[in-house]
């Protein structure tokens, strides 16, 4: 589905990513942990090119997206994201949140995106909020909304980047079962997290980064259980 | 006894040196505004204060929109791609002109349009509107500047990772609120706007203190005249203020909570 070859990218002196090769298949639900700054942010944005890569290919469904003659925006329809600081647009309602997009790309008809929208908002509990502006959410109604908005796209993947890390924590709970709902559908996602429940729960494959490496990666399940890089054991003691 | 008979006997008791202080007060203030329907010569003047700040206002905002485009999408640009070296020249030109404006009076940009550039020309009401629309452009582009900068790098983001291209994200997203957040500091450099108009009477330019300033000359009185004058801008602006206000408020209702 994607697939990262000899990726590198420094910001000025600071190298960040240091020649990674991955690959991540149709279905999977590959979660990365690490210390901050070992680059795992970076990694999750370089895949749909918020950050541009130093050197290196990324490539999506057959397609090599890091040549500049790719039209980006095009490429980015079918791969949603999720933020941090949920990055809702404060200036318009919920519903209009969900449905700019869908629309503007001519993927839908208003009405379409308005029908998408009511069955995406019913879904994660939230069809009372269509008219609602950002402003008038919790943390956690706010990430759901979110996630729907990248969902309205139908993209094949979706990238999540520490969804859970701004939030009170009561409220992390409610995210993370949408999540969960979502990699039961046999959604493709990338989860950048520190929320070890999850990496083990819902997972397929974990992988460990340090800085600008993927040190190690394994099953969710042999990951937690026999660690192998002294690292991973120094980080997992720290966390878990 | 009507207003003008009453002016023409305490004229006499004030040339006499016999009128009382406040008989005097009232025939300065009927020789200001009242003597050959002079008032008529304030409103007349408003009218083009105005009409020089609204032509003023249009340049200085299609200026400013331009300026802050150009330079915000050249700071913009992506590193690790290769320049755009149109955009690279035209933000040159932008840079110079930001600096020269706001690096030398509004009185001596007046001066060296009217009497150097257009110094044949005898409109000098339009050469006074061209110089303030010159002029407010380059503090409207820092304003729109600063506005589209300070946003969330987060918004933009999240506009381009659902496929919307630069264009859209800038038009629904971006601008919206960057304008919300720059309408006071537009509305203040409205003000300012308005009262420097009253500059241009310096090189002939026919606004309100052109006005005023002739019927100082006429009467050898400045106190109503200039006064006046102040008054109507003081009102002009007020006006403009709550408008404003009203405005602001309407914008903000997607922060209510």
């Amino acid at each position: 589905m994607i697939a990262v070859e000899h990726l590198s990218k420094s910001f000025g002196d600071n190298l960040v990513l240091d020649d990674l090769t991955e690959e991540i298949a149709e279905g999977e639900k590959v979660v990365i942990i690490g210390p901050s700054g070992s680059g795992k942010s970076t990694f999750l944005r370089c895949l749909n090119l918020l950050e541009l890569p130093t050197a290196g290919t990324v490539t999506f469904d057959g397609e090599v997206i890091t040549d500049p003659k790719v039209d980006i925006d095009k490429v980015r329809r079918k791969m949603g994201m999720v933020f941090q600081h949920f990055n809702l647009f404060p200036n318009m309602t919920i519903r209009k949140n969900i449905t700019l997009a869908s629309v503007r790309t001519k993927l839908m008809s208003q009405a379409e995106a308005d029908d998408t929208a009511t069955a995406l908002l019913r879904r994660v509990g939230l069809e009372d909020k269509a008219d609602a502006y950002p402003a008038q959410l919790s943390g956690g109604q706010k990430q759901r909304i979110a996630i729907v908005r990248a969902l309205a796209m139908k993209p094949k993947l979706m990238l999540f980047d520490e969804p859970t890390s701004a939030l009170d924590p009561e409220m992390v709970g409610e995210v993370l079962e949408v999540m969960k709902q979502l990699a039961e559908e046999g959604m493709t996602m990338v989860v950048v997290t520190h929320e070890m429940g999850f990496a083990r729960e819902v997972g397929s494959r974990v992988l460990f980064m340090d800085g600008g490496h993927i040190l190690e990666q394994n099953t969710p399940a042999e990951f937690f259980a026999h660690p192998k890089e002294q690292r991973t054991i120094d980080f997992l003691s720290k966390v878990l | 006894m009507d207003l003008a008979q009453t002016y023409e006997i305490w004229r006499e008791l004030m040339l006499d040196q016999e009128a009382t202080w406040w008989q005097e007060l009232f025939v300065r203030f009927y020789q200001a505004f009242l003597e050959a329907d002079r008032w008529q010569q304030y409103l007349e003047g408003v009218g083009v204060t105005l009409v020089v700040t609204a032509m003023a206002l249009a340049i200085g905002v299609v200026l400013g929109v331009l300026v802050a485009v150009v330079r915000t999408a050249h700071d913009q640009q992506r590193p690790g791609r290769p320049k755009n070296p149109v955009l690279g020249v035209l933000n040159l030109i932008c840079k110079v002109y930001v600096t020269v404006i706001r690096g030398t009076p509004m009185m001596v940009q007046i001066l060296i349009m009217g009497m150097v550039i257009f110094a044949s020309s005898r409109n000098y009401t339009a050469v006074g509107a061209l110089t303030l629309g010159i002029n407010s452009g380059a503090y409207v582009a820092e304003i729109i500047r600063g506005g589209l900068m300070s946003l969330d790098i987060g918004q933009t983001e999240a506009g381009r990772s659902l496929g919307l291209t630069y264009i859209d994200t800038m038009r629904f997203i971006v601008v919206p609120q960057a304008f919300k957040a720059i309408l006071p500091a537009l509305g203040n450099e409205f003000i300012v706007l308005l009262k420097d108009t009253s500059l241009i009477s310096i090189i002939g330019g026919q606004e309100m203190v052109y006005f005023a300033k002739n019927i100082v000359n006429r009467t050898f009185d400045a106190l109503f005249p200039l006064v006046g004058a102040a008054v109507i801008y003081l009102i002009l602006v007020m006006i403009f203020t709550w408008l404003q206000g009203k405005l602001e408020r309407r914008l903000r209702q997607s922060d209510r909570r």
